[in-house]
Protein backbone atom coordinates (compact mmCIF):
# COMPACT_ATOMS: atom_id res chain seq x y z
CA UNK A 1 0.00 0.00 0.00
CA UNK A 2 2.65 2.50 1.05
CA UNK A 3 4.76 1.51 -1.94
CA UNK A 4 1.78 2.23 -4.19
CA UNK A 5 1.17 5.60 -2.61
CA UNK A 6 4.86 6.41 -2.88
CA UNK A 7 4.95 5.83 -6.62
CA UNK A 8 5.67 9.21 -8.19
CA UNK A 9 3.89 8.19 -11.38
CA UNK A 10 0.24 8.39 -12.21
CA UNK A 11 0.80 6.15 -15.20
CA UNK A 12 3.76 3.86 -15.60
CA UNK A 13 4.08 1.67 -18.67
CA UNK A 14 6.95 -0.79 -19.01
CA UNK A 15 7.93 -2.91 -21.99
CA UNK A 16 4.44 -3.14 -23.42
CA UNK A 17 4.34 -5.35 -26.50
CA UNK A 18 1.24 -6.49 -28.30
CA UNK A 19 0.71 -8.40 -31.53
CA UNK A 20 -2.38 -9.16 -33.57
CA UNK A 21 -1.32 -12.39 -35.21
CA UNK A 22 1.82 -11.57 -37.12
CA UNK A 23 1.35 -7.81 -36.95
CA UNK A 24 3.10 -6.04 -34.08
CA UNK A 25 0.87 -3.20 -32.92
CA UNK A 26 2.99 -2.14 -29.95
CA UNK A 27 6.68 -2.87 -29.62
CA UNK A 28 8.38 -2.49 -26.23
CA UNK A 29 6.49 0.67 -25.35
CA UNK A 30 7.68 2.28 -22.12
CA UNK A 31 6.92 5.70 -20.69
CA UNK A 32 5.70 7.17 -17.45
CA UNK A 33 3.74 10.23 -16.46
CA UNK A 34 4.33 12.01 -13.16
CA UNK A 35 1.36 12.49 -10.91
CA UNK A 36 -0.36 15.77 -11.62
CA UNK A 37 0.94 16.28 -15.11
CA UNK A 38 -0.48 16.45 -18.60
CA UNK A 39 0.95 14.11 -21.19
CA UNK A 40 0.03 14.28 -24.85
CA UNK A 41 0.30 11.06 -26.79
CA UNK A 42 0.86 12.05 -30.38
CA UNK A 43 0.83 9.62 -33.24
CA UNK A 44 -0.47 9.30 -36.76
CA UNK A 45 -3.38 6.97 -37.45
CA UNK A 46 -2.31 3.38 -37.07
CA UNK A 47 0.57 4.23 -34.74
CA UNK A 48 -0.85 2.01 -32.01
CA UNK A 49 -2.77 4.60 -29.96
CA UNK A 50 -6.01 2.62 -30.08
CA UNK A 51 -4.28 -0.56 -29.05
CA UNK A 52 -2.59 1.24 -26.19
CA UNK A 53 -5.95 2.60 -25.01
CA UNK A 54 -7.58 -0.80 -25.32
CA UNK A 55 -4.82 -2.29 -23.16
CA UNK A 56 -4.95 0.53 -20.62
CA UNK A 57 -8.72 0.20 -20.24
CA UNK A 58 -8.33 -3.59 -20.04
CA UNK A 59 -10.44 -4.40 -23.05
CA UNK A 60 -7.79 -7.04 -23.45
CA UNK A 61 -4.43 -7.91 -21.98
CA UNK A 62 -1.03 -7.26 -23.56
CA UNK A 63 1.22 -10.10 -24.65
CA UNK A 64 4.05 -8.63 -22.60
CA UNK A 65 4.76 -5.73 -20.28
CA UNK A 66 3.12 -3.89 -17.42
CA UNK A 67 0.74 -1.02 -16.93
CA UNK A 68 0.49 0.69 -13.57
CA UNK A 69 -2.25 3.14 -12.74
CA UNK A 70 -1.54 5.22 -9.67
CA UNK A 71 0.97 2.56 -8.61
CA UNK A 72 -1.46 -0.35 -9.05
CA UNK A 73 -0.65 -3.02 -11.62
CA UNK A 74 -3.55 -3.42 -14.03
CA UNK A 75 -2.85 -7.12 -14.57
CA UNK A 76 -2.51 -7.97 -10.88
CA UNK A 77 -5.32 -5.90 -9.41
CA UNK A 78 -7.49 -4.94 -12.38
CA UNK A 79 -10.47 -3.74 -10.39
CA UNK A 80 -8.43 -1.49 -8.11
CA UNK A 81 -6.54 -0.09 -11.04
CA UNK A 82 -9.75 0.55 -13.01
CA UNK A 83 -11.29 2.32 -10.03
CA UNK A 84 -8.41 4.82 -10.14
CA UNK A 85 -9.02 5.63 -13.76
CA UNK A 86 -11.52 7.75 -15.66
CA UNK A 87 -11.81 7.31 -19.42
CA UNK A 88 -13.20 9.44 -22.21
CA UNK A 89 -13.46 7.34 -25.33
CA UNK A 90 -13.23 8.54 -28.87
CA UNK A 91 -16.67 7.09 -29.58
CA UNK A 92 -19.45 8.96 -27.81
CA UNK A 93 -20.79 6.99 -24.87
CA UNK A 94 -23.72 9.14 -23.81
CA UNK A 95 -27.28 7.92 -24.23
CA UNK A 96 -28.82 10.66 -26.32
CA UNK A 97 -32.39 9.90 -25.30
CA UNK A 98 -31.66 9.96 -21.60
CA UNK A 99 -31.27 13.15 -19.61
CA UNK A 100 -27.98 14.65 -18.53
CA UNK A 101 -28.68 13.54 -14.99
CA UNK A 102 -29.66 10.00 -15.94
CA UNK A 103 -26.44 9.59 -17.90
CA UNK A 104 -24.45 10.79 -14.93
CA UNK A 105 -26.22 8.51 -12.48
CA UNK A 106 -25.71 5.50 -14.71
CA UNK A 107 -21.97 6.05 -14.73
CA UNK A 108 -21.81 6.75 -11.00
CA UNK A 109 -23.59 3.46 -10.29
CA UNK A 110 -21.24 1.57 -12.61
CA UNK A 111 -18.43 2.92 -10.48
CA UNK A 112 -20.22 1.79 -7.33
CA UNK A 113 -20.86 5.28 -5.94
CA UNK A 114 -23.82 5.42 -3.56
CA UNK A 115 -26.93 7.16 -4.82
CA UNK A 116 -26.68 9.86 -2.18
CA UNK A 117 -23.07 10.66 -2.86
CA UNK A 118 -23.65 10.51 -6.60
CA UNK A 119 -26.47 13.04 -6.33
CA UNK A 120 -24.21 15.48 -4.50
CA UNK A 121 -21.27 14.95 -6.84
CA UNK A 122 -23.44 15.30 -9.93
CA UNK A 123 -25.02 18.51 -8.68
CA UNK A 124 -21.56 19.97 -7.96
CA UNK A 125 -20.23 18.87 -11.31
CA UNK A 126 -23.12 20.31 -13.29
CA UNK A 127 -22.88 23.56 -11.40
CA UNK A 128 -19.20 23.81 -12.20
CA UNK A 129 -19.97 23.27 -15.88
CA UNK A 130 -22.77 25.85 -15.71
CA UNK A 131 -25.13 23.12 -16.77
CA UNK A 132 -27.23 22.76 -13.64
CA UNK A 133 -30.25 24.17 -15.40
CA UNK A 134 -29.98 21.57 -18.10
CA UNK A 135 -29.81 18.57 -15.79
CA UNK A 136 -33.16 17.19 -16.87
CA UNK A 137 -32.73 17.90 -20.56
CA UNK A 138 -32.03 15.07 -22.94
CA UNK A 139 -28.42 14.84 -24.06
CA UNK A 140 -29.65 15.05 -27.65
CA UNK A 141 -30.43 18.72 -27.00
CA UNK A 142 -26.80 19.54 -26.13
CA UNK A 143 -24.20 20.62 -28.67
CA UNK A 144 -21.02 18.64 -29.34
CA UNK A 145 -18.89 20.74 -27.03
CA UNK A 146 -21.26 20.40 -24.10
CA UNK A 147 -21.54 16.67 -24.63
CA UNK A 148 -17.78 16.27 -24.53
CA UNK A 149 -17.44 18.43 -21.43
CA UNK A 150 -20.11 16.35 -19.82
CA UNK A 151 -18.30 13.15 -20.68
CA UNK A 152 -15.13 14.51 -19.15
CA UNK A 153 -16.98 15.59 -16.02
CA UNK A 154 -18.67 12.22 -15.82
CA UNK A 155 -15.34 10.40 -16.07
CA UNK A 156 -14.27 12.33 -12.97
CA UNK A 157 -17.33 11.55 -10.83
CA UNK A 158 -15.57 8.79 -8.91
CA UNK A 159 -12.56 11.07 -8.31
CA UNK A 160 -9.99 9.03 -10.17
CA UNK A 161 -6.28 9.80 -10.02
CA UNK A 162 -5.83 9.33 -13.72
CA UNK A 163 -7.84 10.51 -16.71
CA UNK A 164 -7.39 8.94 -20.13
CA UNK A 165 -8.77 10.72 -23.18
CA UNK A 166 -8.71 9.15 -26.62
CA UNK A 167 -8.85 11.88 -29.29
CA UNK A 168 -11.44 13.79 -27.25
CA UNK A 169 -11.78 16.70 -29.66
CA UNK A 170 -12.64 14.75 -32.79
CA UNK A 171 -15.50 16.38 -34.66
CA UNK A 172 -15.48 19.64 -32.69
CA UNK A 173 -14.92 23.13 -34.10
CA UNK A 174 -11.67 24.98 -33.40
CA UNK A 175 -13.01 27.18 -30.62
CA UNK A 176 -14.59 24.31 -28.76
CA UNK A 177 -11.44 22.26 -29.27
CA UNK A 178 -9.35 24.99 -27.66
CA UNK A 179 -11.79 25.42 -24.81
CA UNK A 180 -11.74 21.72 -24.00
CA UNK A 181 -7.96 21.49 -24.23
CA UNK A 182 -7.78 24.47 -21.87
CA UNK A 183 -10.34 22.92 -19.53
CA UNK A 184 -8.36 19.70 -19.11
CA UNK A 185 -5.11 21.59 -18.59
CA UNK A 186 -6.86 23.57 -15.86
CA UNK A 187 -8.01 20.35 -14.23
CA UNK A 188 -4.41 19.14 -14.08
CA UNK A 189 -3.34 22.44 -12.58
CA UNK A 190 -6.14 22.71 -10.04
CA UNK A 191 -6.72 19.13 -8.94
CA UNK A 192 -3.43 17.32 -9.45
CA UNK A 193 -4.99 14.89 -11.90
CA UNK A 194 -2.73 12.86 -14.16
CA UNK A 195 -3.86 13.10 -17.77
CA UNK A 196 -2.99 11.07 -20.85
CA UNK A 197 -4.40 12.83 -23.90
CA UNK A 198 -4.14 10.99 -27.22
CA UNK A 199 -4.35 13.07 -30.35
CA UNK A 200 -3.00 13.48 -33.84
CA UNK A 201 -3.38 17.26 -33.75
CA UNK A 202 -0.18 19.06 -32.83
CA UNK A 203 -1.87 22.32 -31.86
CA UNK A 204 -3.41 20.66 -28.81
CA UNK A 205 0.01 20.17 -27.22
CA UNK A 206 1.58 22.95 -25.17
CA UNK A 207 5.26 23.75 -24.84
CA UNK A 208 5.51 22.58 -21.23
CA UNK A 209 3.42 19.43 -21.65
CA UNK A 210 5.03 16.06 -21.59
CA UNK A 211 4.97 14.64 -25.10
CA UNK A 212 5.20 11.00 -26.15
CA UNK A 213 5.34 10.38 -29.87
CA UNK A 214 4.22 6.97 -31.01
CA UNK A 215 5.06 5.74 -34.49
CA UNK A 216 4.53 2.26 -35.88
CA UNK A 217 4.09 0.85 -32.41
CA UNK A 218 7.25 2.36 -30.92
CA UNK A 219 7.94 5.39 -28.76
CA UNK A 220 10.09 7.61 -30.96
CA UNK A 221 10.22 10.59 -28.58
CA UNK A 222 9.42 11.14 -24.91
CA UNK A 223 10.09 14.39 -23.09
CA UNK A 224 8.96 17.96 -22.64
CA UNK A 225 7.35 19.21 -25.81
CA UNK A 226 9.55 22.34 -26.06
CA UNK A 227 12.69 20.22 -25.86
CA UNK A 228 11.54 17.69 -28.42
CA UNK A 229 10.58 20.25 -31.01
CA UNK A 230 13.64 22.46 -30.39
CA UNK A 231 13.59 25.31 -32.85
CA UNK A 232 11.22 23.61 -35.23
CA UNK A 233 7.48 23.89 -35.06
CA UNK A 234 5.90 20.85 -33.47
CA UNK A 235 4.35 20.04 -36.83
CA UNK A 236 7.77 19.79 -38.47
CA UNK A 237 9.26 17.87 -35.57
CA UNK A 238 6.34 15.46 -35.66
CA UNK A 239 6.71 14.98 -39.39
CA UNK A 240 10.44 14.37 -38.99
CA UNK A 241 9.93 11.87 -36.17
CA UNK A 242 7.29 9.91 -38.01
CA UNK A 243 8.99 10.11 -41.40
CA UNK A 244 6.10 11.95 -42.96
CA UNK A 245 8.18 14.78 -44.45
CA UNK A 246 9.67 12.34 -46.90
CA UNK A 247 6.28 11.23 -47.93
CA UNK A 248 5.15 14.81 -48.33
CA UNK A 249 8.14 15.80 -50.47
CA UNK A 250 7.97 12.73 -52.64
CA UNK B 1 -23.24 -3.53 -2.59
CA UNK B 2 -21.43 -1.73 -5.37
CA UNK B 3 -21.96 -4.75 -7.61
CA UNK B 4 -25.68 -4.77 -6.98
CA UNK B 5 -25.87 -1.04 -7.60
CA UNK B 6 -24.13 -1.50 -10.93
CA UNK B 7 -26.52 -4.28 -11.91
CA UNK B 8 -29.57 -2.21 -11.04
CA UNK B 9 -28.17 0.72 -13.02
CA UNK B 10 -27.50 -1.43 -16.08
CA UNK B 11 -31.05 -2.77 -15.99
CA UNK B 12 -32.55 0.67 -15.35
CA UNK B 13 -30.62 2.17 -18.26
CA UNK B 14 -31.87 -0.49 -20.62
CA UNK B 15 -35.45 -0.02 -19.43
CA UNK B 16 -35.26 3.77 -19.73
CA UNK B 17 -33.80 3.56 -23.20
CA UNK B 18 -36.52 1.15 -24.17
CA UNK B 19 -39.31 3.45 -23.09
CA UNK B 20 -37.64 6.40 -24.79
CA UNK B 21 -37.41 4.60 -28.10
CA UNK B 22 -41.07 4.07 -28.74
CA UNK B 23 -40.48 3.08 -32.33
CA UNK B 24 -38.44 0.09 -31.19
CA UNK B 25 -41.26 -1.03 -28.94
CA UNK B 26 -43.81 -0.74 -31.69
CA UNK B 27 -41.59 -2.57 -34.18
CA UNK B 28 -41.10 -5.34 -31.64
CA UNK B 29 -44.87 -5.73 -31.35
CA UNK B 30 -45.79 -5.35 -34.99
CA UNK B 31 -43.58 -8.21 -36.13
CA UNK B 32 -45.30 -11.00 -34.15
CA UNK B 33 -48.71 -9.43 -34.67
CA UNK B 34 -48.30 -9.53 -38.42
CA UNK B 35 -47.43 -13.19 -38.14
CA UNK B 36 -50.35 -13.84 -35.89
CA UNK B 37 -52.95 -12.03 -37.92
CA UNK B 38 -51.79 -12.50 -41.50
CA UNK B 39 -49.77 -15.67 -41.49
CA UNK B 40 -51.90 -17.64 -39.08
CA UNK B 41 -55.08 -16.68 -40.90
CA UNK B 42 -53.69 -18.03 -44.15
CA UNK B 43 -52.37 -21.21 -42.67
CA UNK B 44 -55.39 -21.96 -40.63
CA UNK B 45 -57.12 -23.68 -43.50
CA UNK B 46 -54.06 -25.38 -44.89
CA UNK B 47 -52.87 -26.95 -41.69
CA UNK B 48 -54.72 -29.47 -39.63
CA UNK B 49 -53.30 -29.84 -36.17
CA UNK B 50 -54.01 -32.94 -34.17
CA UNK B 51 -53.99 -32.93 -30.41
CA UNK B 52 -50.50 -32.89 -28.91
CA UNK B 53 -49.45 -32.08 -25.36
CA UNK B 54 -50.04 -29.66 -23.71
CA UNK B 55 -53.27 -29.20 -25.69
CA UNK B 56 -56.24 -31.28 -24.61
CA UNK B 57 -58.51 -30.46 -27.46
CA UNK B 58 -58.31 -29.36 -31.05
CA UNK B 59 -56.89 -25.89 -31.33
CA UNK B 60 -56.77 -23.31 -34.04
CA UNK B 61 -53.48 -22.43 -35.66
CA UNK B 62 -53.50 -18.97 -34.08
CA UNK B 63 -53.39 -20.52 -30.67
CA UNK B 64 -50.63 -22.86 -31.70
CA UNK B 65 -48.22 -20.20 -32.90
CA UNK B 66 -48.56 -17.72 -30.01
CA UNK B 67 -45.84 -19.38 -27.86
CA UNK B 68 -43.58 -19.50 -30.91
CA UNK B 69 -44.13 -15.80 -31.48
CA UNK B 70 -43.32 -15.09 -27.83
CA UNK B 71 -40.09 -16.94 -28.47
CA UNK B 72 -39.57 -14.92 -31.64
CA UNK B 73 -39.84 -11.66 -29.70
CA UNK B 74 -37.19 -12.89 -27.31
CA UNK B 75 -34.99 -14.19 -30.11
CA UNK B 76 -35.02 -10.84 -31.91
CA UNK B 77 -34.52 -9.00 -28.69
CA UNK B 78 -31.62 -11.18 -27.59
CA UNK B 79 -29.83 -10.70 -30.88
CA UNK B 80 -30.58 -7.00 -31.00
CA UNK B 81 -29.54 -6.05 -27.50
CA UNK B 82 -26.37 -8.09 -27.58
CA UNK B 83 -25.31 -7.33 -31.10
CA UNK B 84 -25.97 -3.63 -30.74
CA UNK B 85 -22.92 -3.83 -28.49
CA UNK B 86 -20.65 -4.41 -31.43
CA UNK B 87 -22.18 -1.91 -33.79
CA UNK B 88 -20.16 1.28 -33.84
CA UNK B 89 -22.97 3.22 -32.30
CA UNK B 90 -22.89 1.16 -29.12
CA UNK B 91 -19.24 0.15 -29.01
CA UNK B 92 -18.40 3.13 -26.84
CA UNK B 93 -21.07 2.23 -24.28
CA UNK B 94 -19.80 -1.32 -24.09
CA UNK B 95 -16.26 -0.13 -23.50
CA UNK B 96 -17.52 2.25 -20.87
CA UNK B 97 -19.34 -0.62 -19.20
CA UNK B 98 -16.20 -2.73 -19.20
CA UNK B 99 -14.19 -0.03 -17.40
CA UNK B 100 -16.45 -0.46 -14.38
CA UNK B 101 -14.46 -1.92 -11.51
CA UNK B 102 -17.01 -4.73 -11.09
CA UNK B 103 -16.09 -8.25 -12.21
CA UNK B 104 -16.58 -8.63 -15.92
CA UNK B 105 -18.80 -11.73 -15.76
CA UNK B 106 -21.08 -9.81 -13.43
CA UNK B 107 -21.34 -6.92 -15.87
CA UNK B 108 -22.17 -9.30 -18.70
CA UNK B 109 -24.78 -11.09 -16.61
CA UNK B 110 -26.34 -7.74 -15.69
CA UNK B 111 -26.48 -6.82 -19.35
CA UNK B 112 -28.22 -10.13 -20.08
CA UNK B 113 -30.76 -9.64 -17.32
CA UNK B 114 -31.49 -6.16 -18.62
CA UNK B 115 -32.14 -7.47 -22.13
CA UNK B 116 -34.30 -10.28 -20.78
CA UNK B 117 -36.43 -7.88 -18.80
CA UNK B 118 -37.09 -5.81 -21.92
CA UNK B 119 -38.05 -8.89 -23.91
CA UNK B 120 -40.46 -9.99 -21.18
CA UNK B 121 -42.22 -6.63 -21.24
CA UNK B 122 -42.59 -7.00 -25.00
CA UNK B 123 -43.97 -10.52 -24.65
CA UNK B 124 -46.58 -9.44 -22.13
CA UNK B 125 -47.65 -6.53 -24.32
CA UNK B 126 -48.01 -9.02 -27.18
CA UNK B 127 -50.02 -11.46 -25.04
CA UNK B 128 -52.28 -8.61 -24.01
CA UNK B 129 -53.04 -7.69 -27.61
CA UNK B 130 -53.54 -11.36 -28.44
CA UNK B 131 -56.03 -11.53 -25.58
CA UNK B 132 -58.02 -8.69 -27.05
CA UNK B 133 -58.23 -10.39 -30.41
CA UNK B 134 -59.59 -13.46 -28.72
CA UNK B 135 -56.55 -15.65 -28.12
CA UNK B 136 -56.36 -16.34 -24.43
CA UNK B 137 -54.75 -18.79 -22.05
CA UNK B 138 -55.59 -20.01 -18.54
CA UNK B 139 -55.36 -17.01 -16.20
CA UNK B 140 -52.64 -18.58 -14.10
CA UNK B 141 -50.73 -19.43 -17.26
CA UNK B 142 -49.83 -15.77 -17.59
CA UNK B 143 -48.07 -16.02 -14.24
CA UNK B 144 -46.53 -19.44 -14.81
CA UNK B 145 -45.00 -18.30 -18.08
CA UNK B 146 -42.87 -15.67 -16.34
CA UNK B 147 -40.11 -18.00 -15.09
CA UNK B 148 -40.10 -19.73 -18.48
CA UNK B 149 -39.65 -16.36 -20.19
CA UNK B 150 -36.81 -15.44 -17.86
CA UNK B 151 -34.89 -18.61 -18.66
CA UNK B 152 -35.54 -18.51 -22.39
CA UNK B 153 -34.73 -14.79 -22.53
CA UNK B 154 -31.43 -15.36 -20.75
CA UNK B 155 -30.57 -18.24 -23.05
CA UNK B 156 -31.26 -16.27 -26.23
CA UNK B 157 -29.52 -13.17 -24.89
CA UNK B 158 -26.46 -15.25 -24.00
CA UNK B 159 -26.41 -16.60 -27.54
CA UNK B 160 -26.37 -13.05 -28.87
CA UNK B 161 -23.61 -12.09 -26.47
CA UNK B 162 -21.57 -15.09 -27.53
CA UNK B 163 -21.98 -14.19 -31.19
CA UNK B 164 -21.12 -10.56 -30.50
CA UNK B 165 -17.82 -11.54 -28.90
CA UNK B 166 -16.72 -14.16 -31.37
CA UNK B 167 -18.12 -13.95 -34.85
CA UNK B 168 -16.85 -11.06 -36.85
CA UNK B 169 -18.97 -11.62 -39.92
CA UNK B 170 -22.14 -11.05 -37.96
CA UNK B 171 -21.58 -7.37 -37.43
CA UNK B 172 -24.64 -6.34 -39.33
CA UNK B 173 -28.15 -7.30 -38.56
CA UNK B 174 -28.91 -8.70 -42.02
CA UNK B 175 -26.28 -11.37 -41.48
CA UNK B 176 -27.76 -12.24 -38.14
CA UNK B 177 -31.23 -12.45 -39.67
CA UNK B 178 -30.10 -14.83 -42.38
CA UNK B 179 -27.75 -17.04 -40.47
CA UNK B 180 -29.14 -17.06 -36.96
CA UNK B 181 -32.68 -15.78 -36.54
CA UNK B 182 -34.31 -17.37 -39.60
CA UNK B 183 -32.75 -20.84 -39.24
CA UNK B 184 -33.46 -20.89 -35.52
CA UNK B 185 -37.03 -19.76 -35.94
CA UNK B 186 -38.02 -21.85 -38.95
CA UNK B 187 -36.24 -24.99 -37.80
CA UNK B 188 -38.14 -25.08 -34.56
CA UNK B 189 -41.58 -25.95 -33.25
CA UNK B 190 -42.60 -22.30 -33.36
CA UNK B 191 -44.64 -22.75 -36.54
CA UNK B 192 -45.26 -26.50 -36.78
CA UNK B 193 -45.17 -29.27 -34.23
CA UNK B 194 -42.42 -31.86 -34.46
CA UNK B 195 -44.63 -34.56 -35.93
CA UNK B 196 -45.57 -32.26 -38.77
CA UNK B 197 -41.87 -31.72 -39.47
CA UNK B 198 -41.33 -35.47 -39.38
CA UNK B 199 -43.85 -35.87 -42.20
CA UNK B 200 -41.56 -33.77 -44.37
CA UNK B 201 -38.24 -35.29 -43.35
CA UNK B 202 -36.79 -36.99 -40.32
CA UNK B 203 -33.58 -35.01 -40.67
CA UNK B 204 -35.58 -31.80 -40.41
CA UNK B 205 -37.33 -33.21 -37.39
CA UNK B 206 -34.00 -34.08 -35.74
CA UNK B 207 -32.61 -30.62 -36.39
CA UNK B 208 -35.72 -29.11 -34.82
CA UNK B 209 -35.46 -31.38 -31.83
CA UNK B 210 -31.85 -30.35 -31.34
CA UNK B 211 -32.45 -26.62 -31.75
CA UNK B 212 -32.48 -24.97 -28.31
CA UNK B 213 -35.03 -22.47 -29.58
CA UNK B 214 -37.51 -25.34 -29.99
CA UNK B 215 -37.15 -26.08 -26.31
CA UNK B 216 -37.51 -22.44 -25.37
CA UNK B 217 -40.78 -22.34 -27.32
CA UNK B 218 -42.03 -25.59 -25.77
CA UNK B 219 -41.11 -24.37 -22.31
CA UNK B 220 -43.20 -21.25 -22.91
CA UNK B 221 -46.03 -23.27 -24.48
CA UNK B 222 -46.26 -25.72 -21.59
CA UNK B 223 -45.97 -22.99 -18.96
CA UNK B 224 -48.86 -21.09 -20.56
CA UNK B 225 -51.03 -24.17 -19.91
CA UNK B 226 -49.59 -24.65 -16.43
CA UNK B 227 -47.82 -27.80 -17.52
CA UNK B 228 -44.37 -28.86 -16.54
CA UNK B 229 -41.83 -29.70 -19.22
CA UNK B 230 -38.61 -30.81 -17.50
CA UNK B 231 -36.99 -31.96 -20.74
CA UNK B 232 -37.34 -28.55 -22.39
CA UNK B 233 -36.24 -26.85 -19.19
CA UNK B 234 -33.08 -28.96 -19.03
CA UNK B 235 -32.26 -28.24 -22.66
CA UNK B 236 -32.74 -24.49 -22.27
CA UNK B 237 -30.73 -24.36 -19.05
CA UNK B 238 -27.94 -26.36 -20.62
CA UNK B 239 -27.85 -24.12 -23.67
CA UNK B 240 -27.85 -21.04 -21.42
CA UNK B 241 -24.92 -22.38 -19.39
CA UNK B 242 -22.96 -23.11 -22.55
CA UNK B 243 -23.67 -19.78 -24.22
CA UNK B 244 -22.92 -17.84 -21.05
CA UNK B 245 -19.64 -19.66 -20.46
CA UNK B 246 -18.74 -19.05 -24.09
CA UNK B 247 -19.45 -15.34 -23.90
CA UNK B 248 -17.58 -14.89 -20.63
CA UNK B 249 -14.65 -16.55 -22.34
CA UNK B 250 -15.20 -14.37 -25.41
CA UNK B 251 -15.03 -11.22 -23.32
CA UNK B 252 -12.14 -12.41 -21.18
CA UNK B 253 -9.41 -9.80 -21.60
CA UNK B 254 -6.74 -12.51 -21.49
CA UNK B 255 -8.31 -14.59 -24.23
CA UNK B 256 -8.42 -11.55 -26.46
CA UNK B 257 -11.27 -12.71 -28.67
CA UNK B 258 -12.62 -9.17 -28.66
CA UNK B 259 -9.22 -7.77 -29.52
CA UNK B 260 -9.99 -7.09 -33.16
CA UNK B 261 -12.95 -4.93 -32.20
CA UNK B 262 -10.58 -2.23 -31.02
CA UNK B 263 -8.84 -1.92 -34.33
Amino acid sequence: MSAQQASPFGIDIRGLTHRYGAKTALDEVSFSIRRGSFCALLGPNGAGKSTLFALMTRLFVANQGHIKIGGVDLAEQPRRALARMGVVFQQPTLDLDLTVQQNMHYYAALQGISRKRATTRIAETLKRLDMDERASEKVRALNGGHRRRMEIARALLHEPQVLLLDEPTVGLDTRTRQAITQHVHDLVQDTGLTVLWATHLTDEVRADDQLVVLHEGRVVADGVCAVIRGKETLNDAFARLTGQSKARNA
Amino acid sequence: MGALRAMVAIIAREALRFFMQRSRFIAALVRPLVWLIVFAAGFRAALGLSITAPYQTYITYEIYIVPGLCGMIQLFNGMQSSLSLVYDREMGSMRLLLTSPQPRWWLLLSKLLAGTLISIMQVYAFLLIAYFIGIDFPALGYVAVLPALIISGLMLGALGLLLSSTIRQLENFAGVMNFVIFPMFFLSTALYPLWKMAEASTLLRDICAFNPFTHAVELIRFALYLEWNPWALTWVMLAFAMFLAGSILGYDPGKALIMRKAR
